[in-house]
């Protein structure tokens, strides 16, 4: 079953008066069992919260994404939620409770228009109220690109700084999901990592997706949070009950090691982390891995100083290739490690096509080609 | 014509009542007949009036009985306007400023909307809307300063001229891409509406604007999300070249309100006491009943659309003179300001002059001004410069150094200490 028709599913359901309960229970088995058959090309490892974070509960992605939004709510009475199919709790069940506990008022669904939304959103952010938006899926956020690019990115700068949309933080679930073919599967964020004033974050798992987008809520700046859709309910993790934000400037070195770096973001991370096993297996090497969490502005610094210590660097995403932000990444590495680097910067990229339904299995940058360019830079 | 509210889905009768239809998507009744509907032009919405062409109130209850003081701000509002659109123009032609766009023949819009406005209600403009913050005291000296992007510039020299905005005048800073400020109008007015603040918002734009993507996306939002912002809509005939029959095939902008169940009104915008009126009622009901309005102000843009258009490649100068001679905003409210026995030519003779002395003095000032720091180019992109901004800002000053005489460092101001 698709995602979509799990949509249209919930609905004919709501409509025949099933109790939302045991149809919630209904639909999460069976999609789970259909993630699990799809979701092979990589495996989940919980992070371990530090024992300082103190008390913690069992959640999924995006339970933790709903815990974020209900202390942004409660923590700021300006806050609002709005989108496509929030009220009843989002299509992947991100917002569930959140309008009963809050209100219509703070809570509700917008017409189907994304253009809309984002402006809508750009607006409340100028009157200074804090606004998160929901985008459906991240193949939609086309409709609003003019209001998120001419608009939101530049609404600081061009007014002198009289006028912001810092308040505003775009949600969009992205990436690949097994099946979801051309338009429920892409990872659009090269278009925006293009657009000086906004900043993009993609997280890894729940740990890091309450503490982002809790940043991105606070942060000053237009936020595009772009949540990995596959990890929504395969992902859990034990995660920190209180409030807390991560830095929106840090990447995270999430292993240490002196052969190579690698580098990804969202779920390509847990591939990698994979990939690095393989290596240390296989190849006897060690792989230095670093997760970016901030597409934009991105921590140079981090990833540059892997570098200088290892001499190689791999960057993985499901983007193509081609302007992909491992274009950017490759061209500022060698710009700024040039004498450090004993191969050339390797990408390990979704392909130049759209993204396919039935081909995905191919087109996905799995461990096998990641551990295939890794072995031939070893050699290099 | 505030069209009927749905009902709740509770009220909605079981479906084994025939008596009428149970869509959820509308309430109607049945026929048995095929009948295409379409907008009948020719009897369209009316244009709501005060004064005729000479002045006068031609239903005297609807004269809004302004005070003295208040009509004549509006009256001098819009001839200062008038001459500084004279005046910046002229300067364009001579290069001293690279863009500019006049208000000829739209002044009324303007100064009688604005002045039915509270001034903290906030304002979201297209570019033709100079005269809202004419009206609410906009120091010239500022407008001038934006187009010559000088220290004085609240936008510190980014925008293109014309783009001014103003957070102390509730006036959003204006952007190029059009109507891209309509459906930010509505979120702004949601916020209004959660603050429980008593102002609305106020979108102007064009009728060109009007067939954008995001005019529809915010007419929808604000009348589904119950939103206190005022749609106002300058039809003045042509956006650009395209005049308003290639634009659109229904009866104007003010058709399409009811269409998204919004109460919508026309009004003749070359009378500035009926576009008073008409503001003033739909601001009663944004505030009160939390509700959009649409306005459509019919004008004539009697300019060219910028200083990089010539009207005269596609339309007559005979019906440009027209207009200007025979349905003149500024003409017909001087009119009545003489039926009112409050203005006269030697009072006229007086307030222009002072009025171009005043504008020459500050355009001449905004000339000598130098523009801000070079600096400005990286401010402002993020609340605070990250690395990679302070890394390529460093490297330029550092090419600034080695460089300078080739670049026009001397009509910028050094940096303040400390920055």
């Amino acid at each position: 079953m698709s995602l979509t028709s799990l949509r249209f599913t919930v609905r004919a359901l709501l409509r025949k008066k099933v109790s939302p309960r045991k149809l919630r229970w209904e639909q999460v088995a069976s999609s789970c069992e259909v993630q699990k058959r799809s979701a092979g090309h990589f495996t989940f490892v919980p992070d371990t919260p530090s024992s300082s974070d103190g008390e913690t509960a069992r959640l999924n992605l995006y339970q933790a994404i709903t815990n974020a939004l209900d202390l942004t709510l409660s923590n700021d009475p300006t806050a609002v939620i709005f989108g496509e199919d929030v009220a009843f709790g989002g299509v992947f069940r991100c917002t569930v409770g959140l309008q009963e506990k809050y209100g219509k008022h703070r809570v509700f669904n917008t017409p189907l228009c994304e253009q809309g939304i984002a402006g809508f959103g750009i607006g409340m952010a100028v009157a200074g109220a804090t606004a998160v938006a929901e985008m459906q899926f991240a193949d939609y956020i086309y409709p609003a690109f003019d209001q998120l690019v001419n608009e939101a990115a530049k609404y600081r700068y061009r007014s002198g700084g009289l006028f912001n949309c810092g308040g505003l933080t775009v949600r969009a679930p992205c990436g690949a999901v097994g099946h979801g073919a051309l338009y429920h599967s892409q990872s659009p964020e090269a278009f925006f990592a293009h657009v000086p004033g906004l900043r993009i974050v993609m997280p890894r798992g729940p740990i890091q997706a309450k503490g982002l987008l809790r940043a991105c809520v606070q942060n000053q700046d237009p936020c595009i949070f772009f949540e990995p859709k596959i990890l929504y309910r395969l992902a859990v993790e034990q995660v920190p009950v209180k409030d807390y934000a991560l830095p929106l400037d840090k990447a995270q070195v999430l292993q240490e090691g002196d052969d190579i770096t690698l580098l990804g973001w969202g779920t390509q991370v847990h591939v990698l982390r994979e990939v690095a096993q393989m290596v240390q297996d296989k190849l006897n090497a060690s792989c230095e891995l670093i997760d970016l969490c901030t597409l934009m502005p991105w921590d140079k610094e981090t990833v540059a100083n892997s570098v200088r210590k290892t001499g190689r660097l791999l960057v993985a995403h499901e983007a193509p290739l081609t302007a992909g932000l491992g274009a950017e990444i490759a061209a500022s590495i060698q710009e700024e490690c040039f004498l450090s680097l004993e191969a050339p910067v390797q990408r390990v990229t979704g392909f130049d096509t759209p993204f396919p339904h039935i081909f995905e299995p191919f087109y996905l940058p799995d461990k096998w080609r990641c551990f295939d360019a890794i072995k031939k830079m070893m050699n290099y | 014509m505030l069209v009927q509210q749905r009902g709740s889905s509770s009220s909605v009768p079981p479906l084994d009542d025939t008596s009428r239809p149970q869509y959820l998507g509308t309430k109607c009744d049945w026929t048995e007949s095929i009948e295409f509907r379409t907008h009948v032009v020719s009897e369209g919405f009316p244009v709501y009036r005060v004064l005729n062409r000479d002045g006068k109130p031609i239903v005297p209850s609807e004269d809004p009985q302004l005070s003295e003081q208040v009509l004549l701000k509006m009256y001098n509002g819009m001839t200062l306007l008038n001459s500084m659109d004279r005046i910046l123009y002229e300067s364009q032609r001579q290069g001293r400023i690279s863009f500019y766009m006049t208000n000829f023949g739209e002044e009324g819009t303007h100064f009688g909307s604005a002045a039915a406005l509270d001034n903290n209600d906030l304002i979201y403009g297209q570019y033709r809307e100079a005269g809202v913050l004419v009206w609410r005291d906009y120091p010239l000296a500022q407008f001038m300063g934006q187009c010559y992007g000088n220290e004085l510039d609240d936008c510190k020299g980014r925008g293109m001229p014309v783009h001014y905005g103003s957070d102390k005048h509730n006036f959003v800073t204006i952007s190029s891409p059009l109507a891209t400020q309509m459906p930010q109008a509505v979120g702004s007015a949601y916020a209004f509406k959660l603050a429980q603040k008593k102002n609305c918002v106020v979108c102007y734009f064009g009728e060109g604007a009007a067939s954008e993507g995001d005019a529809h996306a915010a007419l929808n939002f604000a009348a589904t999300l119950d939103c206190p912002v005022i749609f106002f809509c300058r039809n003045n005939g042509y956006a650009i070249s395209t005049p308003a029959h290639e634009q659109y095939k229904g009866d104007g902008i003010v058709a399409r309100g009811p269409g998204y169940g919004i109460a919508s009104i026309r009004v003749d915008g070359n009378d500035v006491l009926a576009v008073y009126n008409v503001t003033k009622a739909a601001r009663q009901i944004a505030v009160e009943e939390c509700k959009p309005v649409l306005i459509e102000a019919m004008t004539y843009r009697i300019g060219h659309h910028s200083t990089s258009d010539d009207s005269s490649a596609y339309r007559s100068v005979d019906e440009v003179r027209s207009w200007d001679r025979n349905d003149h905003p500024i003409t017909r409210f001087r009119n009545y300001l003489v039926h009112r026995g409050i203005w006269d030519d030697a009072k006229e003779e007086q307030w222009k002059n002072e009025t171009k002395k005043q504008i020459m003095q500050a355009f001449a000032r905004a000339e000598k001004l130098k523009k801000p720091p070079v600096k400005y180019m990286f401010t402002d992109v993020y609340r605070q410069m990250p690395d990679s901004l302070q890394e390529q800002w460093e490297l330029m000053r550092q090419h600034l150094q080695q460089y300078k005489e080739h670049y026009p460092l001397s009509s910028f101001k050094e940096l303040p200490d400390g920055e």
